[in-house]
């Protein structure tokens, strides 16, 4: 069992402080986690660091989820786009998080981790949150002619009367068989 | 098969039609469509506690072309609904359906934007089961009264001919969009 290194995280800031002195980022600690919040525009360039730097090499995408925050932040942005960065050397974990509004594209990280692919079409799936750059934005889950996305918030707790996927499923079938 | 034409309602007809339907009866090849829990009760009711094979359906067909009745345990999302609509079509007549469960009848505590509210929707029902899972003791009931039926059904009139209208039915029901409930 290999142990935690105690001033991990502290180099870790400092190794982000230094590579990236005027981006911005609002780095905080959560019970043992370095969480990183992110802009859209410097996301990518961000992890890529995370991923190639010889200080960090945090090279295992654990996890790539979104949050809808609506009516909670009423002045920021409704969702954000929360990835888990796990260190297959080290141990460490990282948090990443990325705000974005309605209607906004976030980077896709298909470049970078090609395992972001369906974890990003299952966010567009559920939440609507567009990636730019993926190479199949399309629903993952969900029929294609789902209309609306299920897991925001505003979305209707008992659904809104699925009954036309009945039709747009089935019918065209129906002169198949 | 144009025995009712040759024959009409003829002793013939009537005594053979009774002799089919006994023989149907009890040699019902049931095609277990298990999607979810109910599907593990089911495996109850097959083994030897309770056990299927003293009514005859002691045969589960995993190919529905060699099914006659259809026992649709479980939850049933829209995605899979699509796979339930070609089961049913690719079994041959005559065809029966046993609706098994409060998710398969209705969509039961699952009232969400996944999931079909009852398979009543897309094929025609002979039989529901209530409970969630219904007991074992209330699937064997619901086989030997659908047994009933199957006993009765006549071979110059079969029922299935209705059924085959209902779903024509149900299909000219649909406007763009909106399933209109008849
Ligand atoms: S009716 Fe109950 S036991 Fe059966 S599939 Fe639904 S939830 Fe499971």
């Amino acid at each position: 069992m290999r142990e935690l290194s105690p001033d991990h995280n502290i180099k870790l800031k400092e190794n982000l402080a230094g590579r990236f002195p005027n981006a911005g980022f609002k780095v905080e600690e959560n019970r043992g986690i370095v969480v990183i919040e992110a802009s859209r525009s410097s996301l990518i360039e961000l992890m890529k660091h995370l991923k190639e730097d010889a200080g960090c090499s945090f090279n295992v995408l654990m996890d790539l989820t979104a949050v809808d925050y609506l009516d909670k932040r009423k002045s920021e942005e409704r969702f954000e786009v929360v990835y888990m960065l796990f260190s297959s050397t080290s141990l460490h974990r990282v948090r990443i998080k990325v705000k974005a509004g309605d209607g906004d594209d976030v980077p896709s990280l298909v470049s970078i981790w090609k395992g972001a692919n369906w974890p990003e079409r299952e966010v567009f799936d559920f939440f609507g949150i567009k990636f730019s750059g993926h190479p199949l934005m399309e629903r993952l889950i969900m029929p294609d002619e789902f209309r609306g996305y299920p897991l925001r918030k505003d979305f209707p707790l008992e659904g809104q009367g699925e009954d036309y996927l009945i039709e747009s499923i089935l019918i065209p079938d129906k002169t198949k068989i | 098969m144009g025995l009712d034409s040759m024959q009409g309602d003829s002793f013939v007809t009537t005594k053979l039609s009774a002799l089919v339907g006994w023989a149907r009866q009890y040699s019902l090849w049931p095609f277990p469509f298990a999607t979810a829990c109910c599907g593990i009760e089911y495996m109850s009711v097959l083994s030897s506690d309770f056990d299927l094979a003293r009514f005859g359906a002691e045969r589960p067909s995993f190919s529905p072309r060699q099914a006659d009745l259809l026992i649709v345990l479980g939850t049933l999302t829209y995605k899979m609904a699509p796979v339930l609509w070609k089961v049913y079509h690719s079994m041959s007549e005559p065809k029966w359906v046993m609706s098994v469960g409060a998710c398969a009848s209705s969509g039961g505590m699952f009232r969400s934007y996944s999931v079909l509210q009852g398979i009543d929707r897309i094929i025609p029902v002979d039989i529901y089961i209530p409970g969630c899972p219904p007991r074992p003791e209330a699937i064997l009931d619901a086989l030997i009264k659908l047994q009933q039926r199957v006993k009765k059904e006549s071979i110059k009139d079969p029922r299935y001919r209705g059924r085959a209208d209902a779903l024509d039915e149900i299909f000219s029901g649909y406007e763009s969009g909106n399933l209109v409930q008849k």
